[in-house]
């Protein structure tokens, strides 16, 4: 434990110098204030309180940002260690590869905890300031806050993954963009068009659900979009996806971590020094 | 019990076979040198020793542990070849992070760095730091505890002479402690009088394990003989001892350890047309070469 709590200090300390943490933070804070400030324009008469209606457009903005930033910040973990030449040496320590890793882990979720936490909260506070009944949108707000931690883990450790199957940081970076290309961008846009292309059939009734809650992104995305009434506020997939049990898409959430560090863990343990 | 045993000892990469059967132990308290070219297995059997490679034939204990084994790594130390570490940590932060994943307290660490000459830049970035100083780093962390094996990679590059013999002091009180010490270098010359055993790999076998001394008796390399003659007569002296010339007055002459005295008398008895005779043995170099060159086929 204190092995894990001391990779930890090292790689914040790190992030902290090569200004990742202010980086993250910015770019959180900057977003969610854009979105509050965007968001509040045309929402007067639609009869939710001002903080749901941001939640629904945090929600949409962090199925984008979040895995965005946790990618940013996990892909050099492995493969920078490996090209610095500071990986032999600290594997000969006493000190195990999972240790090692869950240091790091620890370190980056704190960070982007620390960055989810201002931006939302400048969001919210930008709400609350503005419309009394907002106070009821919080218990959606703290929804948001825990379900952005999970995918964020989620990314996290998919990026360590990438960084030791990787080696070098230019491949690993190369790899973290193209992963984030498909399983954010281009997933929901295939799953539409074979939608589409079924007009209705058993795989949009069957197969489709699944195939939603098997991509963490749109497992958080629906978690909080049906248990937040502001679902009328998002659009697209949530539509079809009304039908979908929160209670699988937060099992989907909940175990995307553990089988993405697992996936991390035996793709660092092949890494030869 | 020996520190470090390794009994035939074989690993490939592909086809290339980077050792080949090497056995060899280190005691407590004994310091061994590693000699080899580039490429002659240094860092391979040093990984292999670490547990950060495993080898594909052959026995090897650590501390009476299996390499790489929780045991192993908690008594070892180990210094890389060029040490690296990440640039934006200063060196105290990085030996207080190498401090804790030892289970040891970080305050040590500002006496670590002190030890070996970096307290004053103890607060700046490793960044900054010349490659010397990074080596020192380097050596500061391999002192963390009281390992029982030091497996130091040419632990002196990148070190002015003057830190070289520091370092070598170090070493010199570790191993009067008992710990023992297997260190890489590709100098003779260097290790020569600070370490107790010269094991040299070639090609991936091993092909010397031995002390200094023996190792020059087994060499048995030829003594140069330089004859100065007086102006003149060189010529003279080159035929009569059937010697080479090497310029205008000194004449060379190789000879056998047992063929010195007679050889000298030779000379000797060319009494007025010497004017000095210079005795030259075998140089470190040479005798690192007859071991290390790969024989004329």
């Amino acid at each position: 434990m204190s092995r894990i709590l001391a990779a930890s200090t090292a790689e914040f300390r790190i992030a902290l110098r090569n200004r990742w943490v202010t980086i993250a933070v910015l770019m959180m804070a900057l977003f969610s204030l854009v979105l509050a400030a965007a968001g509040s324009a045309p929402t007067g008469d639609v009869g939710a309180d001002r903080l749901s209606v941001t939640v629904a457009s945090l929600t949409s903005l962090a199925v984008y940002l979040v895995p965005l930033l946790a990618l940013l910040m996990s892909f050099d973990a492995i493969a920078g260690e490996v090209e610095r030449g500071t990986l032999p040496l600290v594997l000969t320590y006493p000190v195990s590869r999972a240790e090692l890793l869950l240091g790091k882990f620890t370190a980056h979720l704190g960070i982007l905890a620390l960055a989810v936490i201002v931006g939302y909260g400048l969001a919210a506070a930008a709400a609350i300031a503005t419309d009394a009944r907002a106070i009821a949108g919080i218990p959606a707000l703290v929804r948001l806050v825990w379900t952005s931690l999970l995918l964020g883990a989620t990314f996290i450790a998919i990026g360590y993954a990438i960084s030791a199957l990787a080696r070098r940081p230019g491949a690993a970076a190369g790899l973290a963009v193209l992963l984030w290309l498909v399983m954010i961008v281009l997933y929901d846009l295939g799953l539409l068009a074979a939608v589409v292309a079924d007009g209705g059939g058993s795989f949009t009734t069957d197969v489709f659900p699944w195939l939603l809650l098997a991509n963490p992104a749109d497992a958080f995305r629906l978690f909080n979009l049906a248990a937040s009434e502001a679902t009328a506020a998002a659009a697209g997939i949530s539509g079809a996806a009304g039908t979908i049990p929160t209670a699988h898409s937060l099992t989907s959430i909940a175990l995307w971590p553990f089988a993405a560090l697992g996936l991390a863990l035996a793709a660092f343990r092949k890494v030869t020094p | 019990m020996q520190s470090l045993t390794l009994s035939t000892i074989t690993k490939a990469f592909g086809a290339v076979r980077a050792l080949t059967d090497v056995s060899f132990t280190v005691a407590p308290g004994e310091r061994v040198a590693l000699l080899g070219h580039n490429g002659a297995g240094k860092s391979t059997l040093m990984k292999i020793v670490l547990g950060l490679l495993r080898a594909d034939r052959g026995q090897i204990t650590v501390l009476g542990a299996v390499p790489g084994s929780n045991a192993a790594r908690t008594g070892t130390a180990y210094l890389p070849e060029n040490v690296a570490f990440h640039p934006s940590l200063t060196g105290l932060e990085q030996l207080r992070y190498y401090l804790r994943l030892r289970g040891e307290t970080p305050a040590k660490a500002i006496d670590l760095l002190e030890r070996v000459g970096l307290k004053d830049a103890a607060r700046r970035r490793i960044g900054t730091y010349s490659k010397g100083m990074r080596q020192r780093v380097g050596l500061a962390q391999a002192l963390i505890g009281t390992p029982r094996l030091l497996v130091l990679d040419e632990p002196t590059s990148g070190l002015d002479p003057v830190s070289r013999r520091e370092f070598y002091t170090i070493l010199e009180g570790l191993a009067a402690d008992g710990v023992a010490i297997l260190l890489s270098s590709h100098a003779l010359t260097e290790v020569e009088a600070k370490t107790d055993r010269i094991v040299i790999l070639r090609d991936g076998l091993l092909v010397a394990d031995d002390t200094l001394a023996n190792l020059r008796r087994k060499a048995a390399l030829p003594i140069r003989l330089q004859v100065a003659a007086r102006p003149g007569s060189a010529d003279e002296v080159a035929k009569k001892l059937a010697g080479g010339r090497r310029n205008g007055v000194v004449v060379d002459l190789l000879c056998q350890h047992d063929d010195k005295l007679a050889r000298l008398g030779d000379i000797a008895a060319l009494g007025a047309m010497i004017e000095d005779v210079e005795i030259l043995p075998p140089s470190l170099e040479d005798i690192y070469s007859h071991f290390s060159q790969r024989p004329a086929s």
